[in-house]
């Protein structure tokens, strides 16, 4: 199945935005879950969240973070180019029902990952703030269209450029202050959902996370995205992404994660020097 | 009568484990005609009796002997259409070459190196283009590319129906592709027998997962009248013992996976890694164990496997283990994995040692570990290897389709699933086995698709 780049915009720096048509991912494509991405014929093969969906156009949309070569090959893709290998929809998607008031909280790109699962939980007839986190103001993504719906943006930047200064987690305290909230979803670094899995629970609300594990084939093949929820192993690909957000073993998803981090940074480091 | 077989050239030991060039040679035309007069002619072919897909092996036998190579792969090609990839990985022993009257006194007739010579002569000379029936009009939905799924495909495209070939993966050919390494099956070998398929009319669509990219009513939505469920048995087992998600511990799937299908033996070329250090430990003792050590001794690595029972209950095919030795794996026996320990790398496996017991239900003697025998071994990668189960995407999409406890998809004998028009045959309807039990199973279920697409109402 063919998968083509029909819109493209720069969202912030490193961070593209790209909509590509392939209808039948397009089609089937719950709100949580992901695809598969390959962009060159000796390429790997990396998970990628879908920030939206539109059926009739037959079209998904991603957020690329330019992190490393993959990520950097598939954001130097132009409109009309094609996807190498594209494989979704995949995972489970997230559970979407009336919760009450919800919070969801990212940083930066995960924003993207974060959108169509809060749109539904909207339209659900829950209660939508969305928390975001950036370094500084132009790290903060997607913030109009989150306005489109939610019921309240409270924005967080490391450096006050925007929003209150400090860590979204921060914000999500101060937040949990003066707000009843019966769901928290996070979607971003490690770290992040980290802290919010123990926010949740010192304050008894259930909460999910979204996890980034290393995944190869991502149908259930490999085992390499093996995550520790609740003392049992599970496989973020087909068990998740989203996990209990109280329950998962975050520092083993964090060491799992940099296993490859030095072969991850020599390939980058080559390809940089090579274009 | 020569009492020993021809043996086939190989490469040293001390080159293979510097690269992944295939191991063994093959015969010459002279080699393959001089092993095949071995061979005694039995009228009632005991030898057909132990082969899944029913080859005429005399037959191709006595081409090979007249010299007539081009009539043996033609004999070959009526029972199987993977000649070159069964030749190279089925394990004979257990098979045609186990029931060889030769084999009796002598060494038995080495079938599978004949099979493989008659495959490889062929394909030197470029693979021909078969015949193929007229049209039926009737399409055919085939879901996994690998053995199975392969053979079924070519079955009913040589019938004049349209196949398609749905693969999750982005290269076909399943655990033909991301499970058995180039040592063993050159991708040559692997890609000319899928476009011997193709050559048939079989399209194949990659990045296609069934029961999530399309459900199978959307596939008969779609105008298939058939669909046939080759998914394979991919799901890596684990041991569930502590430290077991420690970095350095793969599973035979993800560490085969890494370094067959995406090329991590070539990385940085490739972008996808594998890291192997220093001392790696293979727990378990199937083929796709002996895969996993001798894959990383060629990274460099001093491997050991570790296997529960004893020498004589390994399951791998006897030439992988000869060759393992060869390129200096070492084994120890009745030995149990207890826990890995580790701070963030594991750096041992903490084992117990153990005695045989009662035979257990698949008639081996089961291992009964010792109390107290506790001991350490060394390893900074350790690679699980303790079999597949099967892959359950298709079944919890779809709860019409029978499944046993153990997951496989519940089949009759022609193949046919509890739903109407959806055939299944290979690791998922057995659990995890052979690629020529699969091929077998794919044939089956091919003759009673062939069958049904005939007898629907045009």
């Amino acid at each position: 199945m063919r998968s083509v780049i029909v819109h493209k915009e720069e969202l912030a720096p490193g961070y593209k935005l790209f909509v590509i048509r392939s209808p039948q991912v397009a089609k089937k494509i719950q709100p949580g879950q992901f695809v598969m991405v390959r962009v060159h014929e000796k390429g790997e093969r990396i998970p990628m969240t879908v920030a939206d969906f539109e059926r009739e156009a037959g079209t998904i949309t991603m957020v690329v973070h330019e992190v490393g070569k993959t990520s950097r090959m598939l954001a130097g893709l132009e409109v009309g180019d094609e996807i190498l290998d594209l494989l979704g929809p995949l995972g489970k998607p997230s559970e979407i029902r009336h919760y009450g008031s919800v919070v969801g909280i990212c940083r930066q790109g995960t924003a993207g990952a974060l959108y169509s699962i809060l749109r539904a939980l909207k339209q659900a007839g829950n209660r939508v703030t969305v928390i975001m986190g950036a370094k500084s103001r132009e790290y903060i993504i997607f913030e109009e269209r989150m306005r489109g719906f939610c019921d309240e943006v409270v924005v967080a930047t490391d450096d006050g450029s925007a929003g209150m200064k400090g860590y979204a987690v921060a914000a999500l305290r101060e937040y949990l202050k003066k707000n009843r909230v019966d769901y928290i979803l996070a979607i971003g670094p490690t770290k992040m959902m980290k802290t919010v899995g123990r926010i949740a629970k010192e304050h008894g609300i259930r909460a999910t996370a979204s996890l980034g594990a290393i995944m190869l084939d991502g149908t259930g093949m490999c085992g390499a995205c093996r995550v520790t929820v609740a003392g049992s192993t599970k496989f973020a690909c087909v068990d998740g992404p989203e996990f209990d957000a109280t329950e998962v073993d975050f520092d083993e998803l964090q060491r799992r994660q940099e296993f490859f981090r030095e072969e991850e940074r020599l390939s980058f480091e080559l390809y940089e020097e090579g274009t | 009568m020569r009492e020993k077989r021809v043996p086939m050239r190989e490469l040293s030991p001390e080159e293979r484990v510097k690269s992944f060039a295939e191991v063994a040679l093959g015969y010459s035309a002279e080699e393959a005609m001089l092993e095949a007069k071995r061979c005694l002619q039995c009228r009632d072919k005991p030898c057909v009796t132990g082969c899944p897909v029913g080859i005429d092996i005399p037959a191709f036998v006595q081409a090979i002997r007249e010299g007539e190579f081009e009539r043996a792969i033609a004999v070959i090609r009526e029972s199987n259409y993977l000649p070159g990839i069964t030749g190279r990985v089925c394990p004979q022993e257990r098979q045609c070459e186990a029931k060889c009257r030769l084999g009796r006194r002598y060494e038995p007739l080495a079938i599978g190196a004949l099979e493989r010579f008659a495959a490889d002569w062929e394909r030197a000379r470029g693979v021909r283009k078969p015949a193929k029936a007229e049209s039926t009009g009737r399409r055919v939905a085939v879901v996994g590319s690998g053995p199975a799924g392969l053979t079924v495909a070519a079955y009913l495209a040589e019938r004049g129906h349209g196949v398609t070939i749905f693969e999750a993966l982005h290269e076909p050919g399943g655990v033909l592709a991301y499970g058995i390494p180039e040592f063993r099956l050159p991708r040559e070998v692997l890609n000319a027998e899928v476009e011997y398929v193709r050559s048939l009319g079989v399209e194949i669509e990659t990045n296609v997962l069934i029961g999530a990219t399309y459900d199978i009513d959307e596939l008969f939505e779609l105008g298939y009248s058939a669909v046939f469920l080759g998914t394979g048995a991919g799901l890596p087992r684990f041991l569930s013992i502590p430290g077991e998600n420690l970095n350095g511990i793969y599973s035979g799937n993800e560490f085969l996976f890494r370094i067959n299908l995406m090329k991590a033996y070539l990385f940085p070329e490739y972008d996808t890694p594998v890291k192997v250090g220093d001392r790696a430990v293979v727990i378990g003792a199937g083929n796709v164990a002996m895969d996993a050590a001798r894959c990383a001794a060629r990274l460099g690595a001093e491997v050991q496997v570790l296997y529960r029972r004893s020498e004589v209950e390994m399951p791998a095919r006897r030439e992988e283990v000869r060759h393992a030795r060869e390129e200096g794996i070492s084994f120890r026996f009745l030995t149990q994995p207890a826990a890995f320990l580790g701070e963030s790398r594991v750096h041992a496996v903490r084992c117990l040692r153990c005695e045989l017991g009662e035979a257990d239900e698949s008639g081996r003697r089961s291992p009964v570990p010792v109390a107290g025998s506790e001991f350490e071994v060394e390893a900074d990668t350790v690679v699980i290897a303790i079999g597949q189960s099967p892959n359950p995407i298709i079944a919890m999409k779809h709860p019409e389709i029978e499944t046993t406890p153990k997951g496989t998809i519940v089949v009759d004998e022609h193949g046919r699933t509890s739903r109407e028009g959806v055939f299944a045959g290979g690791d998922i309807t057995t659990g995890q086995a052979t690629v020529i039990a699969a091929m077998g199973a794919g044939k089956r279920a091919a003759k009673a698709m062939h069958a049904y697409l005939r007898g629907l109402s045009p």
